[in-house]
């Protein structure tokens, strides 16, 4: 299948950057057409729950609906949603071309990148044998099962905060191993997880080794000061150590840096490419806000209808 | 034809009883993933239905079948056939990846 006509732009990604790229190309009349992944639509916000400092929702809104009103918002200006994944990403010459996972062809003048990042694994030989049965990387599908449980959650950023406070509704108790003897999340979630009773702290520890045969039956962890090994029994581990840049399709394209996040003309979203703009968390390793990438989203989107006046 | 729904009480009959091979879907309403894989099962639901029996189980009102089978993440597709669990995707995977996954039960 083959879409012949060659567009002002083709939007990559979903998170608040690619849709909030999306409604400014359409309400520009660019007639974008936004590649929103096959399951990974809505983006990292999807696994989220009540997001409290997104301006404008007063008394917080849930990340599943806060990225429902987005995606609302984007089809209503006619924005072209297709719910698969970018196989293929050409980026040289004046005409850029995708291809999706259902063969399907796109051409535009313009690509705005905003694949986003993906999370985390710690490498760990056991970790995707257990994965499923113990291991997980999303707490609000899966805390669930672990209801009187002891488990744990390992990072030390906000998203491990969140996470462990959120189990806590369900688990016995939440270990938080985190490597340093401080956390780097907000002010607010630490306090919200330091008051919780239910929330232990492994400080200067890192995951050496999962246990378990069929499933987690407990971790090995390592004293980041000392070496010392000890054993943590948990049967649910939540890991919460970050996320890298979805970049792989368009390495070797577009410059990025050591990390794979994609390299912008800053404040502007220009790539080394011409008529390629990037936004959001494939940019960020900074900020890495839902409100940040949404603003990114629309530089992008600004970027983009400049680029596509100037040629014209 | 379209998926069914399956609970701890008709699981015996609808699934480990039935005839065709059975892929029961465990989800639940507060799983985003979970609504991502949804439109896929439909989908594979009306295009495969002679082959197999696209079945959803909702974890939060059925825990017995979940328990018994040791899910603990989701959304996580179990195959059965003959009664036996033969077959288990864990986590949401676009239709391509699926359909391959599946491809034995789909011929």
């Amino acid at each position: 299948m083959s879409d012949s006509d060659i567009r002002d732009v083709i939007i990559i990604g979903s998170g608040p950057a690619g849709y909030t790229a999306a409604i400014y190309t359409a309400r520009a009349q660019m007639n974008p057409v936004l590649l929103e992944g096959a399951v990974t639509a809505g983006g990292a916000l999807m696994n989220t729950t009540e997001v409290e400092n997104f301006p404008g929702f007063a008394e917080g809104i849930m990340g599943p609906a806060l990225m429902e009103q987005m995606r609302a918002q984007a089809d209503r200006f006619g924005t072209t949603i297709v719910t698969d994944d970018a196989v293929e990403i050409q980026l040289d010459g004046p005409v850029k071309y995708v291809r999706d996972g259902s063969g399907r062809e796109y051409r535009a003048r313009s690509v705005i990148l905003a694949m986003g990042s993906g999370y985390r694994e710690l490498g760990l030989d056991n970790e995707k044998r257990l994965s499923g049965h113990g291991v997980s990387w999303c707490a609000t599908c899966d805390g669930f099962f672990f209801r009187d449980a002891d488990i744990a959650v390992v990072g030390g950023g906000d998203s491990a905060l969140e996470e462990a406070t959120f189990l806590t509704r369900f688990a016995r108790s939440v270990t938080l191993i985190h490597r340093r003897d401080e956390l780097r999340a907000s002010k607010i979630m630490q306090q919200r997880a330091l008051d919780d009773p239910k929330i232990n702290f492994a400080w200067n520890s890192e995951v050496a080794d999962l246990l378990g045969d069929t499933k987690l039956s407990g971790v090995v962890l390592r004293d980041t000061v000392t070496g010392h090994l000890r054993e943590l029994p948990i049967t649910g581990l939540f890991i919460a150590i970050g996320h890298d840049p979805r970049s792989e399709l368009i390495k070797g394209q577009v410059s990025l840096d050591d990390e794979g996040y994609v390299l912008v003309d800053a404040p502007s979203t220009r790539t080394n490419i011409p008529g390629v703009f990037a936004c959001g968390d494939l940019v960020d390793h900074t900020y890495r806000q839902a409100i940040t990438a949404a603003g990114t989203g629309c530089s992008a989107a600004l970027d983009a209808e400049r680029f596509i006046a100037a040629a014209h | 034809m379209s998926t069914t729904v399956v609970t701890d009480a008709s699981f015996a009959t609808d699934v480990l009883a039935n005839t065709k091979p059975v892929i029961v879907d465990f989800w639940a309403e507060w799983c985003g993933p979970c609504r991502m894989v949804a439109p896929i099962l439909e989908e594979i639901a009306q295009e495969f239905g002679d082959k197999i029996v696209v079945a959803k189980l909702n974890v939060d009102e059925n825990p017995v079948t979940a328990t018994n089978y040791g899910i603990t993440s989701i959304p996580t597709l179990n195959v059965y056939s003959g009664g036996e669990v033969v077959k288990t995707i864990i986590g949401a995977k676009p239709k391509a990846a699926l359909l391959a996954e599946l491809s034995s039960y789909l011929g």
